[in-house]
C-alpha cells in the first residue's frame, strides 16, 4: 500500500510499504477513507519530538471502514463506518476506569521512553513518534487499530465522512480544552490559536455556556473563521498588545478562562520571540511557550488556565509568581477521546457543529510533501490538509 | 513501577558446593595472583636497582607486597573492602519490581500460580512444565553470546515451589545442580482504595562459576534489571489489556526492519 513517511525534519515521502496485518487479538484493520494533518503534527516535522524515525508512517487524525477484525474485537464487523480516536486506550487500567484514556498504562508499545522522561508512560497516540508507542500513522491506505472495540466509533447514518472526520481529534481535543476550563454560565473565554482544535474550543465553549468568546492568532484568514464559522470576537496579536485588549475588552477584570490551543511551537513578537528561538535552537528549552505565559498574565485572579497546546519538554520564564498569587487553576492533558467522541458524534448528526469546514485540501497520498508544506505555511487559506487514499 | 536492585551472597552457613570447608583466607583470585607475582617481581627489581632515591624505595617496597599477595592469595585491602575474586561464586543478583494491576487479587494470583502462564508475558521463558505437586520443569531461551543476541541457546532445569501463601504469596528455586541457579518471590497485596492488587515480584539468579560466568553476569545485570521490569509490565498488560501491545510486524518506509 502508499503511505506518507516521516523522512527528517521538514520532509515526508511516499512510500509503497507492507500493509497492515493483524498483530494482536483485539486489533482491527480500517481502510482509510480521510486522514487530517494535524496542528501537532507540525511538532514532528519541525524535529521538536524526538523518538522519531525516518520512515516512520504519520498521521493520527481518520476515519474509514472496517475491513478486518481480530477475535477478541466484539463491537465491531466488516464493513462498519467508524471514526478512530487519535490516542489509544485499553479500556482496562486504572485510568481508562476514571476515563483518563490518554494516561492509559498499557496502549504504549515502547513505555521506557516516557517512562524515563516524564515518570510513567503515557497512552500511545497513532503516528507520533517511539515516545508515543512508534504506532504506524493513519497517511496510508490501510492502518492497525490496536483495541479497536475502544478506539473505533461508529459513524451514525446521515453524517458525512468530512464531518465525521474530525470527532477523531480536533473536535474532543477542543472540546475537553473547554471542558478543563471550567467554564460558569456567561464567563468570558478567550482561546488562543485558531487552528483546528482551537476553533473547536470556541465551539465548545458556547456548548458549555460562555457569555463570550475571544480567538487569538496572527493569520486574518484564520481569525476570520473564527469570526465566522464560530461567532468568536478576534484580536491579531501582530497588530495589538493582547493584554491591553483583553483588559478594555473585559472592563478591567480580565478574561475568565484562558485556552492554549497552541503548545509548544508559539509565535510571539519583540524581544520574546528573538529569546525563546534563541534558547530552542541551542536546545537550552525545548519549546517555546509564549502563548501560556501570555494566557497566565491575561487571565483573572482565581481564573482557570487550560492547555491542550502540545508541549514535549522543557518550558523556560514560567511565571509562577502571577500564577500562584492569582490563584490560578491550571488543567492540561492530551485528549481523553473516548471520554467524549460518542457525545460529540450525536452533536453534529444534530447539526449544532460540523467540523467539515475545516477540510480546505484534500488531496491524494501522493501529495504529502504538498499537503503538509502547505499547512505549515498557511498557504492558500489552508486550515486542514486532508489525504483521501481512495481519492 | 518500582525497581530496586542490589547484589547478594549466599547464606554463609548451608552452601552445598562449600559444605564441610573452613572459610579460605585467600581473597584473590588465580589470575589476578599470577599478575600480582609477575608485577609486583618487576616493580621491585625495578625499584631495588634505583633504592637510593625515595621512589625507588617507594616500588621496591610495592612490588614486594604484591608479591606476597600474589603467593599468599591474600589482600588485606580485598578484606577490608569486602572483595572476593578468589571465590567469585559467591556473586548473585536480585531485582525487585513492583507494579499495581486492576484486578482483584484472587484473579491476579491465580494467573502467576498457574506457572504454565509464565512464558506469557516473561520475555526468555520458552515453556514451564508441571511435573509434581511442587515442581515444574523449565524452560528458557537466553542469548547465548552476551554481544550477539539473536544467537539463542535453550538452558532447562527444574524448580520447586518453596513457598505458598494463598492469594498472598508464592515463591520458588530452581533445583540444586541448576545450570542458573534462580529463584523468585512474589508478594500480592490489597492495593489502598480498591485501586486493584499491588504486585512485587523479586527475582534472583546466579550464573554458572567461574570467571567468564562472572563476566558474563556482570555485564548481563543491567540487561536482567530491566528485563525484570519489562516483565512485571507485561504481566500488568496482559491481566488488564488481555495482550500485551506490539508494533513488531507493521509496516514502515524503512526496508531492512518490520516495525
Amino acid at each position: 500500500m502508499k503511505a506518507i513517511c516521516w523522512e527528517g525534519i521538514n520532509k515526508v515521502s511516499t512510500e509503497r510499504v507492507p500493509d497492515p496485518t493483524i498483530l494482536n487479538p483485539r486489533d482491527a484493520i480500517v481502510r482509510v477513507f480521510l486522514s487530517s494533518v494535524c496542528g501537532s503534527d507540525l511538532h514532528l516535522l519541525g524535529g521538536y519530538i524526538p523518538a522519531m524515525r525516518s520512515g516512520d508512517i504519520i498521521g493520527h487524525e481518520f476515519m474509514g471502514e472496517i475491513v478486518e477484525v481480530g477475535p477478541e474485537v466484539k463491537n465491531l464487523k466488516k464493513g462498519d463506518r467508524v471514526v478512530v480516536c487519535s490516542v489509544l486506550a485499553c479500556g482496562g487500567c486504572e485510568y481508562c476506569d476514571r476515563e483518563e484514556y490518554s494516561l492509559c498504562d498499557n496502549s504504549n508499545a515502547e513505555p521506557e521512553w516516557t517512562e524515563k522522561a516524564y515518570g510513567y508512560p503515557v497512552a500511545g497516540i497513532f503516528g507520533y513518534s517511539h515516545a508515543l508507542g512508534g504506532y504506524a500513522g493513519s497517511h496510508a491506505e490501510y492502518t492497525r487499530v490496536p483495541f479497536a472495540d475502544n478506539v473505533c466509533f461508529k459513524v451514525p447514518d446521515g453524517v458525512s465522512n468530512e464531518s465525521a472526520l474530525f470527532t477523531s481529534d480536533a473536535f474532543p481535543t477542543g472540546y475537553m480544552a473547554a471542558d478543563f476550563a471550567g467554564i460558569e454560565p456567561g464567563d468570558t473565554v478567550v482561546v488562543w490559536g485558531c487552528g483546528g482544535v482551537g476553533l473547536m474550543a470556541m465551539h465548545s465553549a458556547w456548548l458549555l455556556g460562555a457569555g463570550r468568546v475571544i480567538a487569538i492568532d496572527q493569520y486574518p484568514y484564520r481569525l476570520e473563521q473564527a469570526r465566522l464559522r464560530a461567532n468568536a470576537e478576534v484580536l491579531n496579536f501582530k497588530e495589538v498588545d493582547v493584554l491591553e485588549a483583553l483588559k478594555q475588552m473585559t472592563g478591567g477584570r480580565g478574561p475568565d478562562r484562558c485556552i492554549d490551543c497552541v503548545g509548544m511551537e508559539a509565535n510571539s513578537t519583540g524581544i520574546e520571540k528573538v529569546y525563546d528561538y534563541a534558547k530552542q535552537y541551542a536546545r537550552l528549552q525545548s519549546d517555546r511557550p509564549s502563548v501560556l505565559r501570555q494566557a497566565i498574565m491575561a487571565c483573572r485572579k482565581g481564573g482557570t488556565v487550560s492547555i491542550i497546546g502540545v508541549y514535549g519538554g522543557l518550558i523556560d520564564k514560567f511565571p509562577m509568581g502571577p500564577a500562584m498569587n492569582k490563584g490560578l487553576t491550571f488543567r492540561m492533558g492530551q485528549q481523553f477521546g473516548q471520554r467524549y467522541i460518542p457525545k460529540l458524534l450525536d452533536i453534529v448528526a444534530r447539526g449544532e457543529v460540523d467540523p467539515a469546514y475545516l477540510l480546505t485540501h484534500k488531496l491524494p497520498l501522493d501529495k504529502g510533501q504538498e499537503g503538509y508544506m502547505m499547512f505549515k505555511e498557511k498557504a492558500n487559506n489552508n486550515m486542514r490538509s486532508v489525504f483521501a487514499p481512495a481519492g | 513501577m518500582a525497581n530496586a536492585f542490589k547484589t547478594f551472597g549466599p547464606p554463609h552457613s548451608n552452601q552445598s558446593a562449600r559444605q564441610g570447608q573452613t572459610k579460605s583466607f585467600t581473597n584473590v583470585g588465580t589470575s589476578g595472583r599470577v599478575l600480582s607475582v609477575l608485577g609486583g617481581a618487576a616493580l621491585a627489581y625495578y625499584g631495588w636497582g634505583r633504592k637510593q632515591s625515595p621512589l625507588g624505595k617507594s616500588l621496591a617496597t610495592a612490588g614486594g607486597y604484591l608479591v606476597l599477595r600474589g603467593t599468599t592469595g591474600f589482600c588485606p585491602f580485598n578484606e577490608v573492602l569486602h572483595v572476593d575474586t578468589a571465590h567469585p561464586e559467591t556473586q548473585g543478583f536480585e531485582v525487585t519490581s513492583s507494579v499495581t494491576i486492576l484486578k482483584p487479587r484472587e484473579e491476579v494470583y491465580q494467573f502467576w500460580r498457574q506457572l504454565e502462564n509464565l512464558p506469557r508475558f516473561m520475555q526468555y521463558l520458552e515453556d514451564v512444565r508441571r511435573t509434581g505437586p511442587r515442581r515444574s520443569h523449565w524452560v528458557a531461551k537466553v542469548p547465548k553470546n552476551i554481544i550477539y543476541k539473536e544467537k539463542l541457546t535453550t538452558i532447562e532445569w527444574e524448580a520447586e515451589i518453596t513457598h505458598e501463601e494463598e492469594n498472598s504469596l508464592i515463591a520458588w528455586r530452581s533445583l540444586p545442580g541448576s545450570e542458573v541457579e534462580n529463584s523468585g518471590e512474589v508478594r500480592f497485596t490489597d492495593a489502598p482504595a480498591n485501586r486493584g492488587t499491588v504486585v512485587q515480584a523479586t527475582i534472583s539468579y546466579r550464573p554458572p562459576a567461574g570467571a567468564a560466568g562472572q563476566l558474563a553476569a556482570r555485564l548481563l545485570n543491567p540487561a536482567f534489571k530491566e528485563l525484570v521490569k519489562q516483565d512485571v509490565r507485561r504481566f500488568k498488560r496482559l491481566l488488564e489489556a488481555g495482550e500485551i501491545p506490539t508494533i513488531i510486524g507493521q509496516p514502515s518506509g524503512r526496508k531492512d526492519e518490520n516495525y
